[in-house]
């Protein structure tokens, strides 16, 4: 009995979790990823009603426990995920660095609006340099 | 003079030191860019105050980002010959820029690199000195490149070379990678020419404060491992 109820709670999970997947809009590339899924939804609701079969899967391949070769997937499956996040975050990664480095060059002063600053900043001699220096340097902060 | 010479400075909280840097680097070179990466001091303000014109960038990306946005904006400026990658903590002597930039104005070479052992002018400790000589060893082999001192922070590029270059590694690793893309590198389709020239490095009490510690090393070989 207790086994049933065990059953039940673990196939709701997993019928929620492929449902929670399946759902929202998205492209021909998550059509792969979500078959996948599906599969991985019967398996799984299937492993849970017939336990026994995992044992006789990982007898047939020499693992001995069912519980063993679900344990070895598991780490694959564990590390090709972290791989393909990995992937997945040095790309927006870049996308982001992009992105950042477009607005910084657009906010900056241009080399010609620099140096005609500059430019202005010295003919009152090199003694004065560093209060117009000052000047134009607190100026062009909130201005850009 | 020098008109046509642009500092690129890579600039992280280091008010208290840019505008020194800038002030006296700009004696021998007027154009400075300095891109500040997301300071959260006054980093930016002081380099303007020395004459520097300054790329913010809007959060914190690292010191590889930071080279390539300099590049980016240097290469705006259509009268720019030669870039020059300099640190902000005042560890590098424009001494070491004006000779290496003479060295590259002979147009037999279309970059010029630092490098700390050529002339046994190193002042870093030993454990530091190992580790160094371990990672140029470890990045000549992976790049097909010569070179005595992989990870020095001066390097005076030519154009073609600023042109050529896309630095993906925001982070630490940006050092070997320029040095993977030099060795791999085609301008005008030949190998592109590169020299080392000793260079002095300053390594005040303020730098060591705020240098890379050893163990960076190790974060620095998983970057490379795993871009």
């Amino acid at each position: 009995m207790r086994t049933l109820l065990v059953q039940i709670v673990l196939i709701l999970a997993t019928v929620a979790i492929v449902v929670r997947f399946l759902s929202g809009v998205g492209q021909r590339s998550q059509a792969v990823r979500r078959v996948a899924l599906l599969g991985f939804g019967v398996l799984a609701v299937a492993s849970i009603l017939f336990p026994e079969t995992w044992t006789m899967a990982a007898q047939l391949i020499g693992v001995g426990r069912g519980t063993d070769l679900i344990l070895y997937m598991l780490v694959v499956a564990f590390f090709s995920f972290m791989a393909t996040t990995f992937k997945r975050s040095r790309d927006a990664d870049i996308r982001y660095t992009k992105l950042a480095r477009r607005i910084a060059l657009d906010e900056a002063d241009t080399p010609e609006a620099h140096r005609a600053r500059r430019d202005a900043a010295l003919p009152s001699g090199e003694k004065n340099r560093e209060e117009p220096g000052d000047a134009s340097g607190e100026a062009s902060g909130p201005a850009a | 003079m020098n008109d046509d010479v642009w500092l690129v400075i890579p600039l992280y909280n280091e008010e208290q030191v840019i505008e020194g840097v800038v002030r006296n680097a700009r004696l021998t070179f007027p154009n400075v860019c300095c891109i500040d990466d997301g300071s959260s001091d006054g980093s930016a303000l002081a380099a303007e105050r020395g004459g520097a014109v300054v790329v913010r960038h809007p959060v914190n990306l690292g010191q590889g980002a930071a080279l390539q946005t300099g590049f980016e904006y240097v290469l705006t400026d259509p009268s720019m010959r030669y870039a020059v990658t300099y640190d902000a903590d005042g560890q590098h002597q424009v001494s070491d820029v004006v000779a290496m930039l003479d060295r590259l104005r002979r147009g037999d070479l279309d970059l010029v690199l630092g490098s700390r052992f050529l002339e046994g002018t190193i002042e870093a400790g030993a454990l530091k000195r190992v580790i160094l000589r371990l990672a140029t060893a470890f990045t000549n082999w992976t790049t097909k490149t010569k070179l005595t001192d992989a990870h020095n922070g001066l390097r005076v590029l030519s154009r073609p070379v600023v042109e050529a270059l896309d630095i993906r590694q925001n982070r630490m690793a940006h050092a070997s990678e320029i040095v993977g893309l030099i060795g791999g590198m085609q301008i005008d389709g030949r190998p592109v020419r590169y020299a080392e020239m000793p260079v002095h490095i300053l390594y005040t009490d303020y730098s060591r404060a705020k240098g890379q510690s050893v163990w960076n090393s190790v974060n620095i070989l998983a970057e490379l491992l795993w871009r």
